[in-house]
């Protein structure tokens, strides 16, 4: 199961991997260093006890608080934080996967924060992935087919990112 | 694949090579059960690639939900799949309680199954009489229909909306049902019960059905797993997992002491197998006619949940609680749940900085993970097959593009 020997076979198979867990949260988590995203993935797919072989959900959360009031009293850095829902269909346990990555490359506004795709693990990850880039702005490395999902290929911005602002005018339709 | 060409006699421009054609078929085609565009790159009548365009309903209601609290957003969880909300409404408020560690009273919980089952025959009538739409027969459509109706009359009495409902919220239901309303619920069952025949007579044991489904659109377990593909979609792969009885405890607690079997095919049997038409000799498990006979079978299983929650509701004699605060505040944390709605898994994740506002939410769509393997699906099969494939599927874009 997922009780305290999974972490460690986990850190004793991919040392460095993890960089911090809570496996008594509500859904039990695990954070992963984002170079390491890909093996742990197949790690936790092929390796481990219980394998997870089903990839549920990927959510993008803008940790950006675009209020600068509000943003002297929020206790975290501003940084765009990768939630991966992983599931066991034989087992019938969950996992989560925590990844934390910078607002942008480099700090450099418009460069979009980098990490590894895991549509090779999985191949359901291509549109969950896709999402994120379209909606979020994250760019994920290897994917074989990185293009915006759900908005026009011509759309400007990421909508779900925090400081996002409306366009004024799409096409000659009037947007705010 | 060359020795599955030469068997097949479908194909009979085996050596005359055409040009590639690129056909689009929708946005507005009657068979992609919504705005759903493919681009189908077809040699002659075969398909060697499809690729699905969607986005045409998005609304970004995962933004909205930043800026409304976690009761206000019940209504823009109705428009996801307008089909089934009384169940999306039920996802959303159980993720939202799991957060808040809220447990509903007795009496609310007996009503949420009963009214959660309901929706999901009217779901899977839906999909049954468009699927038969999607194959070119028009009355099995009107079949259903007509009993949806029935099913859209009691809840318009329950709730006062007939396809938006915010029925089910944060903390319970808005109402509890009027006087006379389990009557008429039963009388509907009973009237149901026989009908269902007539629909495996006109569909399930159909030639023509059959024949247009079976063996078409074959998917392995692996692949459907992998493609983190839910609800009868992957159960017609014979995958035996239903979130009502291996999800999480505050999901599967609702359903605690109510018998039901999960429909899916094990050891070369459906569950009382003995009461349906037998499965046609030609079907393998995994095909378009697996699929349909899964959502089939899950409407006598609702059936039968109905029954039992209609009698332990009446037996509640305690009272049903109200729904948590508009403006409720929500404990830092976030939390996930999947629950088993009629197109498959749907999941919630809140986000919560501790305030009444969720600091995000997302709405993880089975819908959209169903719809993400057509084009493995539909690799090599002919034109006419892609609507037959895509609607075993039983998509419903306003989850899809949310």
């Amino acid at each position: 199961m997922r009780g305290p020997g999974f972490l460690e076979q986990l850190e004793h198979a991919l040392p460095g991997a993890v960089s911090g867990s809570r496996l008594d949260a509500l859904d039990p988590w695990i954070e992963v260093n984002p170079e390491r995203v890909v093996d742990v993935c197949r790690w936790l797919r092929e390796k481990s006890e219980v394998r997870f072989d089903a990839l549920e959900c990927i959510t993008a959360i803008d940790w950006f608080e675009p209020d600068p009031k509000k943003a002297a009293k929020v206790t975290w850095q501003p940084h765009t934080e990768l939630v991966y829902h992983l599931w066991s269909t034989a087992s019938r346990v969950s996992i989560v996967l925590k990844v934390k990555l910078p607002r942008w490359k480099g700090d450099v506004p418009g460069q979009l924060p980098e990490v590894a795709s895991v549509s090779g693990v999985w191949r359901g990850a291509n549109w969950h992935e896709r999402e994120v880039y379209d909606l979020s702005g994250v760019m994920f490395t290897g994917h074989p087919d990185l293009r915006r999902i759900l908005c026009p290929e011509d759309w400007e911005g990421y909508p779900l990112r925090k400081d996002y602002e409306q366009p004024v005018e799409y096409h000659g339709i009037r947007g705010r | 694949m060359a020795q599955l060409i030469d068997d097949d006699p479908r194909i009979i421009e085996f050596d005359v090579r055409t040009d590639e054609m690129l056909v689009n078929m929708g946005p507005q085609h009657p068979s992609t059960h919504g705005v759903l565009r493919l681009v189908l790159r077809t040699d002659g009548e075969i398909v060697s690639e499809v690729e699905p365009h969607i986005g045409y309903l998005h609304r970004c209601a995962e933004k909205i939900g930043e800026n409304l609290t976690a009761r206000q957003w019940i209504p823009y969880t109705d428009r996801m799949d307008y089909l089934a909300a009384m169940n999306m409404n039920l996802g959303w408020s159980l993720a939202v309680e799991k957060l808040m560690q809220y447990q509903v009273s007795e009496r609310a919980r007996h009503l949420r199954v009963l009214i959660a089952e309901m929706g999901r025959i009217a779901s899977h009538l839906v999909g049954m009489g468009a699927y038969g739409l999607d194959l070119g027969t028009f009355s099995p459509f009107l079949y259903a229909f007509r009993e949806r109706e029935k099913i859209l009359d009691l809840f318009e009495e329950a709730c006062g909306a007939r396809l938006t409902y915010s029925y089910i919220t944060v903390g319970g239901l808005t109402a509890d049902l009027p006087p006379g309303w389990l009557r008429k619920c039963e009388e509907f069952l009973d009237q149901f019960e026989p009908v269902i025949q007539e629909y495996h007579a006109l569909l399930t044991t159909n030639a023509i059905f059959v024949k247009r489904t079976a063996a078409i659109g074959v998917m392995s377990p692996e692949l459907a797993i992998e493609y983190g593909c839910s609800g009868p979609v992957l159960r017609g792969s014979g995958v035996d997992q239903d979130m009502r009885r291996d999800g999480e405890s505050i999901y599967t607690a609702m359903y605690d002491g109510y018998a039901f079997e999960v429909a899916v095919m094990k050891n070369g049997h459906y569950p009382r197998d003995h009461a349906y038409p037998p499965v046609p000799s030609d079907t393998v498990i995994g095909d378009c006619w697996h699929r349909f006979f899964v959502r089939m079978l899950e409407v006598v299983q609702s059936m039968d949940l109905v029954r039992q929650a209609i009698d332990r509701y009446s037996a509640c004699k305690g009272p049903l609680g109200e729904p948590v605060k508009l403006t409720e505040k929500i404990p830092a944390g976030d939390a996930y749940l999947e629950t088993e709605c009629p197109k498959g898994q749907m999941g919630f994740y809140l986000v919560s900085d501790g305030s009444a506002i969720p600091w995000r939410v997302r709405a993880r769509s089975s819908s959209f993970s169903n719809l993400a393997v057509t084009h493995e699906l539909c690799r090599g099969c002919l034109i006419a097959d892609v609507p037959a494939i895509v609607g075993s599927l039983d998509i419903v874009m306003g989850e899809i593009d949310r």
